[in-house]
């Protein structure tokens, strides 16, 4: 039988039940659209804190005091004893071209949580980051006006402070205009010559709520640290291939200064892709987790369509009664009716494909009007696994109804009634 | 080519229905030749259903030996036999069994459809309505048509694949006498014209007289009348 012939007939008679073929069609809509909606908002989900990560700086390493990994704000008890604290000493050691030549530059970093900041007559609480000059262009951050401190200033301690956007907004009410003002940091008057270009909520360890200070400033005014404790130190490699290389040199460096043996490290090195792959490998788990809870809806739509092909051969026992009674072999009967049902899985993942599309659009509008940055993203592979999918369901199903109708016996199926 | 159509020699059925074993067919021997209009009949439970059946390729008997047309039908399998039944018998049923979804002529396209023809086989189609005067109306669908109509339809069908026999079972049931007698006027013109053989099963003794022969069936076995 040709190829058109079936077509046509596979035409005939789905369209003769418009609503029934339609609600069948549904059930696999209704699967390959959530599948597509759930992998490309994972997707997204993964490229917008991949991005973010990498809006931190590029080639960044942290080394913070303790043996478990102390990024930003946050921390885990130290699981060493006598953990000896980092030091303006340790960051100089840092930068040697001999011992650590994948090192570019190093940053000292003072940090203060929940400190009072004033002006305008408005009070609230930030973070306060006590940084070198060199800290800026290592954390990629811009100003929207004015401008950072430089190396004289932080020599000078200089009582100056770049303050993030929402700070800005929550004691000024406005983000322009700014430089010049006075703003009181747990109570000493600093003037504002800077205002950072806002990074958005999602954007980890760089809150739009903080103040950053010269780094001597922070010491003798706001965050006393014994001697010349340093919080954290961020170091910048030479390239995105020395990282790792990068990483052994300061732990070596900083093995030796601070006299601890492999495996008993006071201090721990963290650096951006393995946080990137640990977000990433998260993200994965839930989109696989949510993608497999959708995958369940296309079966039950599977299901839909055996059940109605199904009724189908019942309804159509006389038809294919005489088809067999005109020359139609078992297998003519059987590609008809398989054809039905791979029509039906194909039309509704094509019609699903595209509200998939739909809805992740939506999730995307919606993720941006409340202010975080997800922009789903629907990959070619989604797509045609997804096609495949569902033509794979519609096979799966229809074979047990097609083989029911092509092993009819003629002569049955004519009598029934 | 052969001069006799059907030869049936010993043909046997049984069938098991529960614990019962009903013997339709008892060693019926018959024989058609090519260009006769014959008749089959017999009360109901004498077997001719089954005999027709066997006849027209649907079902295989338990044993005897069936010639359709020169080829031996008895030992073959489901595809061959659907290939028999396309190339050799034309079926017309008491209740038409038209496609309803489709016209008149994609219905009598059927039978074409399955024979693995290189062009699409219209013009038969559309040759095979014009004989039964149907050309007007091609397009129509059957719930479009009249009963008489939609059985002509169904005798453009059968005879769409040039046949070698016409198998028609109680063509004229699902119709008044009027129409049917038009329907069997058509059949016996078919059969003088165009000398295809006619094998008609009825329990319509005034349907069977015009035939030139009635086989009558009684108890599985033939007591056959020359007319």
């Amino acid at each position: 039988m040709k190829i058109t012939r079936v077509l046509q007939g596979t035409f005939t008679s789905l369209s003769a039940n418009k609503l029934r073929t339609g609600l069948t069609i549904l059930g696999i809509v209704i699967g390959v659209a959530a599948v597509i909606a759930m992998l490309s908002v994972g997707q997204g989900a993964q490229n917008s804190i991949t991005s973010s990560i990498s809006s931190i700086g590029t080639n960044l390493l942290f080394v913070s005091a303790g043996s478990e990994p102390r990024f930003g704000g946050g921390g885990f008890a130290a699981a060493v004893r006598n953990v000896k604290a980092l030091t303006m000493a340790d960051a100089q050691a840092l930068i040697d071209p001999f011992q650590a030549p994948a090192v570019q530059a190093v940053a000292p970093i003072l940090q203060g949580g929940n400190i009072s900041a004033a002006a305008n007559g408005q009070t609230t609480t930030t973070t306060i980051y006590g940084v070198t000059s060199n800290y800026f262009s290592m954390r990629n951050e811009q100003v929207s006006e004015g401008a950072f401190f430089n190396d004289q200033q932080v020599n000078t301690h200089a009582r100056v402070a770049v303050i993030g956007t929402d700070l800005a907004t929550t004691l000024f009410g406005r983000t322009t205009n700014l430089t010049g003002q006075e703003l009181r940091i747990n109570g000493q008057t600093f003037t504002i010559i800077g205002v950072l270009q806002s990074k958005g909520g999602s954007s980890l360890g760089s809150s739009d709520n903080q103040a950053i200070i010269p780094l001597t400033t922070a010491r003798d005014r706001v965050i006393r640290r014994a001697g010349t404790t340093v919080d954290s130190i961020y170091i910048q490699a030479t390239s995105a291939t020395t990282v790792s290389e990068a990483s052994t040199q300061i732990s070596n460096i900083m093995r030796l200064r601070h006299h601890v043996a492999v495996g008993k490290e006071d201090f721990s090195i963290f650096n951006q892709q393995d946080l990137a792959s640990s977000a990433s490998s998260i993200i994965s788990v839930l989109t696989i987790f949510l993608g497999g809870i959708a995958a369940i809806s296309l079966l039950v739509g599977g299901i839909g369509i055996m059940n109605i092909m199904l009724v189908s051969v019942t309804e159509r026992t006389r038809e294919i009664g005489l088809r067999k009674a005109v020359g139609a072999r078992n297998r003519d009967i059987l590609i008809q009716f398989m054809m039905e049902s791979l029509f039906l899985s194909l039309l509704g993942g094509f019609i699903g494909v595209f509200l998939g599309w739909l809805i992740s659009l939506i999730i995307g509008y919606v993720a941006s009007a409340s202010g975080t940055s997800l922009t789903p993203s629907v990959s070619l592979n989604a797509v045609l696994m997804a096609t495949l999918f569902s033509a794979a369901v519609g096979l799966f199903f229809g074979i047990y109804p097609a083989r029911r109708a092509a092993s009819l016996e003629p002569v049955e199926a004519l009598r029934y009634e | 080519m052969e001069d006799t159509v059907i030869r049936a020699e010993g043909l046997t059925k049984f069938y098991r229905m529960g614990e019962v074993e009903v013997q339709a067919l008892r060693g019926l021997s018959m024989r058609i030749e090519r260009g006769e209009s014959v008749a089959i009949m017999g009360p109901s439970g004498s077997g001719k259903t089954t005999l027709m059946n066997i006849l027209g390729c649907l079902d295989r008997p338990t044993g005897g030996e069936y010639i359709l047309d020169g080829e031996k039908v008895s030992g073959l399998n489901d595809d061959q036999l659907a290939s028999i039944r396309n190339r050799k018998i034309g079926f017309v049923f008491q209740s038409f069994n038209l496609l309803q979804r489709t016209s008149a002529l994609a219905n009598v396209e059927l039978p074409l459809s399955y024979a693995n023809l290189q062009n699409d086989g219209r013009e038969r189609a559309i040759a095979a309505l014009r004989a039964v005067g149907l050309e007007s109306r091609m397009k129509h669908r059957p719930t479009e048509l009249s009963g008489g109509e939609q059985q002509r339809v169904a005798i453009a069908r059968a005879l769409v694949n040039e046949p070698a026999i016409l198998m028609a079972d109680e063509p004229t049931g699902n119709l008044d006498s009027k129409v049917g007698q038009g329907i069997m006027d058509l059949l016996l013109s078919l059969n003088r014209e165009s000398n295809t053989t006619l094998l008609i099963i009825t329990h319509d003794p005034r349907i069977a007289a015009q035939t030139q022969r009635t086989i009558h069936i009684q108890d599985g076995l033939v007591e056959e009348n020359i007319q």
